[in-house]
């Protein structure tokens, strides 16, 4: 029989250092659900993504039951919509972003995602219908999560693509003002997006994936700030090790929730992604992990290096735990949602520059910050293409979602609610990008 | 029938009777005890049980229920989960 001390570890990581599994995601192919009607083409989605999700809610709060570990979120991932619906004989993306919807109601799930396009190297009929369509999408819908790709390693960044975000987010954050501008925060700008990634908004279903596809994301960063605690003073080599073990166990526990989904569902299983992802609860912060190796504040200096140890030692532990390790995997360091970024950026330290910094090493990009309301729609595409040139020279993915508040300046907070947090509004350079972004055409990949 | 197997674990302030009352509500339920280890720590009584529960008679989340509010009842944290979850963390 296994010890009573592992058993009772396990049990005090769920119950006190808020262990769980972030999401189930479920990918879904809708390549054949395409025809020339975009009503039939709807219908043919809708059915699809039912027929296959049917169980899907039911089967992750079985899991949770029978094994005693939350699973927070359950959710959808689909084909890049502009693939689905580029053919189809309408100027008007909209209706399928209100099928996605309907259909992640009908199914219960928590949300939906790849109302996307993939544009890094030019932008096609469905692309751009899409892009002209995400604004409304996303105002008009709830679950629904959209992301566009602007640029990778081997295409190099889409500029005019650029430029066009910086005008779709302001124009999102504009027709979802009453809520905060809630849209931008289901709204992601990749460069080297990856296909399998479960978490959202960035979620979408890639085209060399299976039909169907259980994906699922781990969470932990109180598990991994509880294990540091015992390692205080300790070289770094003792804190990378101890972060090692404790993505390992963490990633065991993905990996088996995902493989008995998997079975479940008799869907294939893809990855697990093992991220730290935090929550705006307290003890659920990537920010103190940081912190508890010896910073005063996440965002003073030497929280870069931090950031590159956690990063790096997370996937080491995370590797040997799953058979096949996917999505983003690494450190998330959204400031809405986590505890300890709000209170730093609230007091002044962490600023978008060091965040900047930050997404050089870690998973992700510079991830639900709130920007004052009047930052000019060439600012924020200038904010995507740093952080696109910065994933595109670096091999990794980066990605931007910030959140113009409208009326709102610096110093002031906004409240999204529910996972996504709140987000005291952060202050950007005012000299103006404008001429730059106002250039188009593109920027060529580093290497050929 | 294959065993299926879960633990069982209670903590919780002592008093008469605990052992007995979480075996009968196994045993109404049709649910076979495998394996106990049960210690006081720091005046605390911590039990783990291992039991199969392939015959069970109601349906798991039913029985996680009745464990849980049979123990709040007394003052005790019960809870049952699937043993892999443990197996997954701990074992290589």
């Amino acid at each position: 029989m296994i010890n009573t001390g592992s058993i009772f570890e396990t049990i005090e990581m769920i119950d006190k250092q808020h262990l769980d599994i972030r999401t189930i995601t479920m990918g879904i192919s809708l390549l054949d659900c395409t025809a020339e009607d975009p009503k039939r083409c709807c219908e043919r989605i809708y059915d699809k993504i039912c027929r296959k999700a049917e169980h899907l809610v039911q089967t992750g709060c079985d899991i949770e039951n029978e094994y005693g570990i939350p699973i927070v979120n359950k959710r959808i991932s689909v084909t890049p919509i502009a693939l689905v619906a580029g053919g189809c004989d309408t100027q008007d993306l909209v209706p399928f972003a209100l099928t996605l919807d309907r259909a992640a109601k009908s199914c219960g799930v928590n949300f939906i995602g790849g109302f996307s396009a993939l544009v890094q190297k030019g932008v096609a009929r469905g692309d751009e219908l899409l892009l002209r369509a995400i604004p409304q999408a996303l105002a008009e819908t709830d679950l629904v999560c959209s992301s566009v790709n602007v640029g990778s390693t081997k295409a190099g960044i889409n500029m005019d693509a650029v430029a066009e975000m910086g005008r779709i987010i302001k124009q999102t954050a504009h027709l979802t003002a009453d809520n905060s501008g809630l849209g931008c925060a289901k709204l992601v700008v990749f460069c080297n997006a990856v296909e399998d990634n479960p978490f959202m908004a960035g979620a979408f279903h890639g085209v060399g994936e299976a039909d169907s596809v259980i994906n699922v994301g781990v969470s932990g960063p109180g598990v991994v700030y509880h294990a540091l605690q015992s390692c205080k003073g300790a070289p770094f080599d003792a804190v990378a090790d101890t972060v090692k073990k404790t993505a390992f166990q963490i990633t065991r526990m993905g990996q088996m929730v995902a493989a008995e989904a998997s079975r479940r569902l008799d869907t294939p299983y893809g990855i697990v992604d093992l991220s730290l992802a935090p929550t705006p609860a307290v003890g659920d912060s990537v920010a103190r992990i940081l912190e508890i190796m010896g910073l005063e504040v996440c965002g003073t200096h030497g929280t870069t290096a931090a950031l590159a140890l956690l990063n790096d030692a997370v996937k080491k532990g995370g590797v040997m735990a799953s058979s096949h390790v996917g999505g983003l995997s690494g450190a998330f360091i959204p400031v809405s949602e986590d505890e300890g970024m709000i209170a730093s950026a609230t007091e002044g330290t962490l600023t978008i520059d060091k965040l900047e910094a930050m997404t050089c090493v870690c998973s992700v990009g510079l991830d639900m910050i709130a920007v004052p309301g009047d930052t000019s729609a060439e600012t924020i595409s200038a904010i995507i293409a740093d952080e696109a040139a910065i994933g595109m020279v670096n091999s990794k993915t980066t990605a931007v979602r910030v959140i113009p508040a409208e009326g709102k300046k610096v110093g002031d907070m906004i409240e999204l609610g529910g996972l996504l947090g709140s987000a005291p509004v952060m202050p950007v350079h005012q000299p103006s990008a404008a001429e730059f972004i106002a250039r188009g055409g593109r920027i060529p990949p580093c290497r050929v | 029938m294959n065993e299926v197997k879960a633990i069982v674990s209670v903590v919780g302030k002592d008093s008469v009777g605990i052992i007995a009352h979480v075996c009968t509500t196994l045993a109404e339920n049709n649910i076979n005890v495998l394996d106990i280890s049960q210690t006081i720590m720091q005046g605390y009584f911590t039990m783990v049980m291992v039991v199969d529960i392939s015959g069970c008679s109601i349906p798991f989340s039913q029985l996680a229920e009745e464990l849980k509010l049979s123990g709040e009842s007394k003052g005790l944290s019960i809870r049952i989960q699937r043993e892999d979850i443990f197996d997954a963390m701990h074992k290589i």
